[in-house]
């Protein structure tokens, strides 16, 4: 009953989308203003973000490097913004540093009204069909640690958080 | 093998980032092995040997066509991929539950005007 769906869409997209019960100005903020995104984009339990360094304008940079709270290995991302129309739309670029450089991840994010709240679409392009296969399997190498017991339990992570119908 | 057995089995072959790609290029189709090298750049040989770890985990089986070997993904292979891309959601979804309870606390006071409540 997860509110995120994430699918494939031709042989190069990735579409990811999320509902929060929250303003588009708000979840724009929480993308855009590096104090939040380090509170948040953290994924699995465990891991934090030390750096979160991000200049949200136009060909403004970003960087995110995690740690985890026992493993000796992290990984970073960077990125640029392309286009930030507030509230509305993000347009960035970013690649992953495993330590290894992995091909550049093209994302448009959309923020749009839905009831009290937001819908927020993620497009990801991938530069061809394999990198994206790549980018999916190995994106989930942070999600695999913790993940083992919880495969053969298959709780729910998050368990069911209900949407507010203010 | 029992059930915990070939969960290991199957953790083992999908703990590799080439081998988790491998079985999402065979999500698209059926490959040789030369297919498989070629967007991955890796050599042939290296392949194979990741091939016989997806092949014994009950992931992958290959055919006979000619001189060719075309391998896919076994039913348990499909149900692995699903399992990958699982993961990766709940890891998303961690950080968007984490970003719901910071939306909580810092969106409302901005709209009190519009407040419905």
């Amino acid at each position: 009953m997860s509110k995120l769906t994430l699918k494939t869409e031709g042989d190069t997209h990735v579409i990811v989308t999320r509902r929060f019960a929250a303003s588009p100005e708000a979840v724009y903020r929480a993308h855009t203003d590096p104090k939040i995104v380090q509170k948040w984009l953290l994924g699995p339990d465990g891991w934090t973000m030390p750096v979160c360094d991000l200049d949200a304008r136009t060909g403004g940079k970003f960087r995110y490097e995690w740690k985890h709270e026992t493993k000796e290995y992290g990984f970073h991302i960077t990125g640029e913004f392309v286009e930030l129309t507030p509230y509305r739309k993000i347009v960035h670029i970013e690649r992953m540093f495993l330590p290894q450089q992995t091909p550049d991840n093209h994302i448009e994010t959309r923020f749009e009204p839905d009831g009290s709240g937001t819908l927020m679409t993620m497009r990801m392009t991938l530069p061809d069909e394999a990198t994206r296969a790549a980018m999916l399997s190995t994106g989930m190498e942070k999600g695999m640690e913790n993940s083992y017991e919880r495969l053969e339990k298959m709780i729910p992570a998050g368990g069911l958080r209900m949407e507010t119908g203010k | 093998m029992n059930a915990t057995e070939n969960l290991d089995a199957v953790f083992l072959a999908m703990a590799d980032p080439t081998r988790r790609a491998i079985l999402a290029r065979l999500a698209k189709g059926e490959a040789t092995v030369m297919e498989l090298a070629e967007p991955f750049a890796m050599t042939q040989p290296a392949v194979s040997q990741h091939l016989k770890v997806l092949e014994s985990a009950g992931l992958v089986v290959g055919r006979v066509d000619g001189a060719r070997r075309p391998r896919r993904l076994a039913p348990a292979g499909i149900d692995a991929l699903e399992q990958w891309l699982a993961m990766l959601r709940r890891g998303m979804e961690k950080s968007y539950d984490r970003l719901d309870e910071i939306l909580a606390s810092m969106d409302e006071p901005k709209k009190r005007k519009g407040d419905r409540r």
